[in-house]
């Protein structure tokens, strides 16, 4: 019999997609459309005096400017709801869905404009006077907390929003007792979004009706149902939310923003469906990134390199308000102390303030910073021992006897992080020899031997993935014969229908083409959650697998029945029930689905309910735990800074895979993240919160000319906390990229001394430290 | 009022004549006037290449062309590549086979540059190939699917497999 899991099989998705059938947000066209344009804040901190829109109304093809005072919604002075609320957060400060007399980073929310056209609106947004008096605007995260910094936020006394500290063991000892004590203090810069299609929005107001219709180019169109109804103060059910085909999601796209909030209730004020559609300018600032984290560490190790205790303090731009609560802080915190073994924590973080586009989780959220930060005192500890990096990873990992490893740390939710399975040293053999490590000599010194640079640099990961509480679905075999899945979880481009339906096919005896499958529409689906955190095929694959594990045992039961043979007799293939050694005696599942779909005068058999389906909120019992190692070459050009990556290695453990075709995808993909932020992808502002990069000709995005060719081996690793042993494998390539790049870069320039503090590695940053190295050497 | 004229365009084989606006650039005229959502806007500034299409053949920014420009031209959007029958173009082909897409945002714009690309160089090496869709951006796929479904549509266009 033929087994789809856990085989290459070519994605449903992509026919429709090739050929320009995708139904993207901006796609979608209602009759009585009007379109909306934001006006934003050209500001980084200001108050507001007054708006003058007399003359954008004026306008013809305009109906209507409106700003916050003008919202019909029941509390114009409610700022938007903390989408996840926490006790370490001590201000808890979100924006207005449109600012009412502050306006706090650059691109925020002014007020809107409806009109025939987009073109229309925008012309109508040069229109509108604002009388803004500029404030002090705090920007750097790092002085944030300064005596003189000036706040934020008008009547505030502190820039600080949150601490969260993650602590275990006895750190006081590990120092006391260390043969060594090293300290690193590096900057980490994480880029944005930057999905291909960007944030759009589209409602429409059915007052007789439903109620509200969203499409919103969002990851989690139920959280959006969730805080819009709250705001709104009316029943989730009055609120129906539809993520179409969505142009990549990255993180930015899962959070709830106030475009979510100000269209559905213009397009209610206006009796017209209402579309808007973020420019890629306005991307830049209106959609949430991730920025600047400053890391102070030292660890404590002996004299082999084994790590002891690692402490520290790090400071992370929060950006201007809070609506993703302290999500991203925590993620940078609780993945540490990484793939070691290391008995005493203690670290600190504080939350700050800035007048800068708000912080949330970019693919990865605050792991990459969090493993980054760990792999530089590895390599630290490898350089001030003259020990192999490689090797002093060795003598730390924890060991594949471990498992299950409890590190120390704590999630979120309190429960303690746990690994649950893996081999993190067999992972880093099979990288280094994927890479030819041993090799990697003789091609520097055939390099050196023509005046080049090269470097080798490793890196190890973990990945807290699949995180709960649930991501339910429905298995149900239709009359046809078809089976229809259904899930909330949003696509973003993963390919969720395929490996659904690979999971699904294998229980039902059916091919994956025969699998249906709608998703993402909250009035399809009574509740879910949001694709986020590398979770879908942690959850929705235990839930399908188990709704289709049910399906199966109903239909192997009505098949005994109608064929009036032994269940255990039974073979479910081709779409048939058939009776071993008798192919001829046998029904199809259309046949049996029909039984449990009559019409009136039917009868349902007795002992059956109606509909061939069930429906199942199987997740797994705790986080699966992903790993890998990275192993990246690089050659450095001396003279002009550049970096070129030359081989790029991956060994990734997501336990069972489904779709290794898919599983590669992810991985390159999330590499090639990983190496943009290493290398190219910075949000700059000025001292006065003005955005210098808002353009992809000042913010550089990974290009294929700049991209090597990436070698991925993986490994095995089942996964305890679910039947099918999977574990999530979205971020595990984003999140070791920049450690195995940088480590790379100052391998290549181990002549030099070179150690690198900051990324992106620029060229200008990279020739000012070679300059300042030869400087040195020539003093 | 704005100011308008009249158009007519070859769009994927059909004539087309429409008043538009002259502002309109060629993106959003196939968009909103045709209804052809196939083509896709990126970026806006011609940096991109979600909004790719052939004009007479060459591959074009269409966020970048005014529709007024493509007036007496014939312009193919994705929509008007695979064969009439629903056969996929081996462009597409090669893309579903390799994994070259994921969310499919940039993958109008990459096909049709691909398209143009393997007409200039049937037989590309790697390298031309990378450096031939370095004008088109994807967030997606780390371009790797990309780059083999590329290559291994030159060889079927070639006539080698």
């Amino acid at each position: 019999m033929v087994r789809y899991t856990g085989a290459e099989v070519q994605r449903m998705e992509d026919p429709r997609l090739l050929t320009g059938h995708g139904r993207f947000v901006d796609d979608i066209h209602l009759p009585g459309m009007l379109y909306a344009a934001f006006l934003r804040s050209s500001h980084a901190h200001a108050r507001i005096r007054s708006i003058d829109a007399s003359a954008a109304l004026a306008l013809a093809g305009v109906h209507g400017v409106f700003t916050q005072a003008d919202l019909a919604v029941p509390d114009t002075a409610q700022p938007m709801n903390q989408l996840y609320p926490s006790p370490v957060i001590h201000q808890d400060i979100t924006q207005h869905p449109m600012a009412t007399d502050e306006v706090c980073y650059v691109g925020q929310t002014v007020a809107l404009v409806a009109a025939d056209s987009r073109a229309i609106a925008e012309d109508a947004l040069a229109l509108i006077a604002v009388d803004y008096e500029p404030l002090p605007a705090v920007v750097d995260c790092r002085t944030a907390q300064a005596d003189d910094a000036p706040m934020a936020h008008v009547g505030t006394d502190t820039n600080l929003g949150g601490q969260l500290r993650s602590a275990f063991g006895d750190i006081d000892e590990a120092f006391a007792k260390a043969d060594h004590v090293f300290s690193a203090s590096f900057m980490q810069h994480r880029g944005g979004c930057h999905a291909m299609e960007t944030r759009g929005v589209l409602a429409r107001d059915e007052p007789y009706g439903e109620g509200l219709t969203i499409w919103s180019s969002t990851q989690c169109p139920y959280m959006v149902r969730r805080a819009l109804a709250n705001y709104l103060g009316e029943p989730e059910g009055r609120v129906r939310i539809i993520a179409p085909d969505v142009g990549g999601g990255f993180g930015p796209k899962a959070g709830f923003y106030p475009e979510e909030i100000v269209i559905p209730v213009v397009a209610r004020q206006l009796g017209r469906p209402l579309k808007w559609i973020e420019d890629r300018r306005e991307h830049f600032t209106a959609t949430t990134g991730q920025r600047d984290q400053q890391w102070d560490l030292e660890v404590a190790c002996d004299k082999d390199g084994k790590m002891l205790g690692l402490r520290g303090v790090i400071t992370h731009d929060n950006g201007a308000y809070m609506p993703y609560g302290a999500l991203l802080p925590f993620t940078s915190i609780t993945p540490l102390p990484g793939s070691y073994a290391i008995p005493a924590l203690d670290v600190r973080l504080d939350v700050v303030f800035t007048n800068t586009t708000p912080t949330t989780p970019v693919r990865g959220a605050g792991r990459p910073y969090g493993i980054y930060a760990v792999e530089r005192m590895v390599e630290t500890i490898a350089r001030e021992l003259q020990i192999e990096s490689a090797e002093v990873r060795r003598r730390n990992f924890v060991r594949s006897d471990q498992m299950p490893y409890e590190t120390g740390a704590k999630l979120r939710d309190g429960m303690p992080v746990r690994y649950d399975s893996g081999d993190y040293h067999a992972c880093q053999e099979k990288a280094l020899e994927l890479a030819d490590y041993a090799g990697f000599a003789a091609r520097r010194e055939a390099a050196r031997a023509e005046g080049r640079y090269l470097g080798i640099g490793v890196s190890a990961c973990i990945e807290d993935t699949g995180v709960g509480p649930y991501e339910g679905s429905t298995v149900r075999i239709e009359p046809s014969g078809e089976v229809m899945v259904r899930t909330g979880a949003a696509s973003q481009g993963q390919g969720h229908h395929t490996m659904i339906a690979q999971i699904v096919a294998d229980q039902l005896g059916v091919r994956p083409d025969d699998v249906l499958f709608e998703a993402a529409d909250t009035a399809k689906f009574p509740q879910g959650v949001g694709t986020i955190g590398s979770r879908v095929t942690a959850n929705v694959g235990p839930s399908s697998y188990d709704a289709a594990s049910q399906v199966r045992e109903t239909v192997l039961k009505l098949a005994a029945e109608t064929l009036e043979a032994a269940e255990q007799d039974l073979e479910l293939e081709d779409g048939e029930v058939r009776v071993a050694g008798a192919p001829d005696v046998k029904v199809t599942l259309g046949e049996l689905a029909m039984k449990l779909a009559p019409m009136s005068g039917g009868k349902v058999p007795a002992g059956f309910k109606p509909s061939l389906e069930a429906t199942s909120y199987l997740g797994s019992s705790g986080s699966p735990i992903a790993s890998g190692s990275n192993v990246a070459e690089v050659e450095v050009d001396i003279g002009t800074g550049e970096v070129k990556v030359l081989r790029y290695s991956v060994a990734h453990d997501c336990g069972i895979m489904i779709n290794p075709m898919m599983v590669d995808g992810q991985i390159i993909g999330g590499v090639v993240h990983g190496i943009g932020n290493a290398l190219f992808e910075r949000m700059i502002y000025d001292d006065q919160g003005q955005p210098l990069t808002t353009n992809y000709g000042e913010y550089l995005l990974p290009l294929a000319s700049e991209m090597p060719h990436i070698d991925i081996v993986h490994q095995e690793t089942p996964s305890p906390l679910n039947p099918l042993g999977v574990k999530g494998a979205g971020e595990g390539g984003t999140i070791p990229a920049a450690p195995a790049i940088v480590a790379a870069i100052e391998n290549a320039l181990s002549d030099f001394g070179v150690v690198i503090d900051y990324y992106p590695v620029d060229p200008q940053y990279l020739t000012g430290l070679i300059d300042a190295a030869g400087a040195q050497a020539a003093e | 009022m704005a100011d308008t004229r009249e158009i007519t365009v070859t769009i994927n084989g059909e004539t087309e004549t429409r008043e538009v606006e002259t502002r309109l650039n060629l993106a959003d005229f196939l968009r909103h006037e045709l209804e052809l959502t196939g083509t896709h806007v990126g970026c806006e500034h011609g940096a991109c290449g979600a909004c790719t299409v052939l004009v007479d053949g060459e591959a074009v920014r269409s966020c970048l062309m005014l529709a007024v420009q493509a007036d007496g031209h014939e312009v193919t959007s994705i929509e008007g590549l695979a064969a009439a029958d629903g056969t996929l173009h081996p462009v597409q082909q090669a893309f579903w086979k390799n994994h070259g897409l994921q969310c499919g945002f940039c993958t109008s714009g990459m096909v049709i540059s691909v398209v143009a690309f393997l007409e200039d160089n049937p037989d590309p090496s790697e390298a031309e190939v990378r450096t031939a869709l370095s004008g088109n951006i994807c967030r997606c796929t780390g371009y790797q699917g990309i780059v083999a479904a590329t290559l291994e549509a030159a060889e079927t266009l070639r006539g080698e497999n």
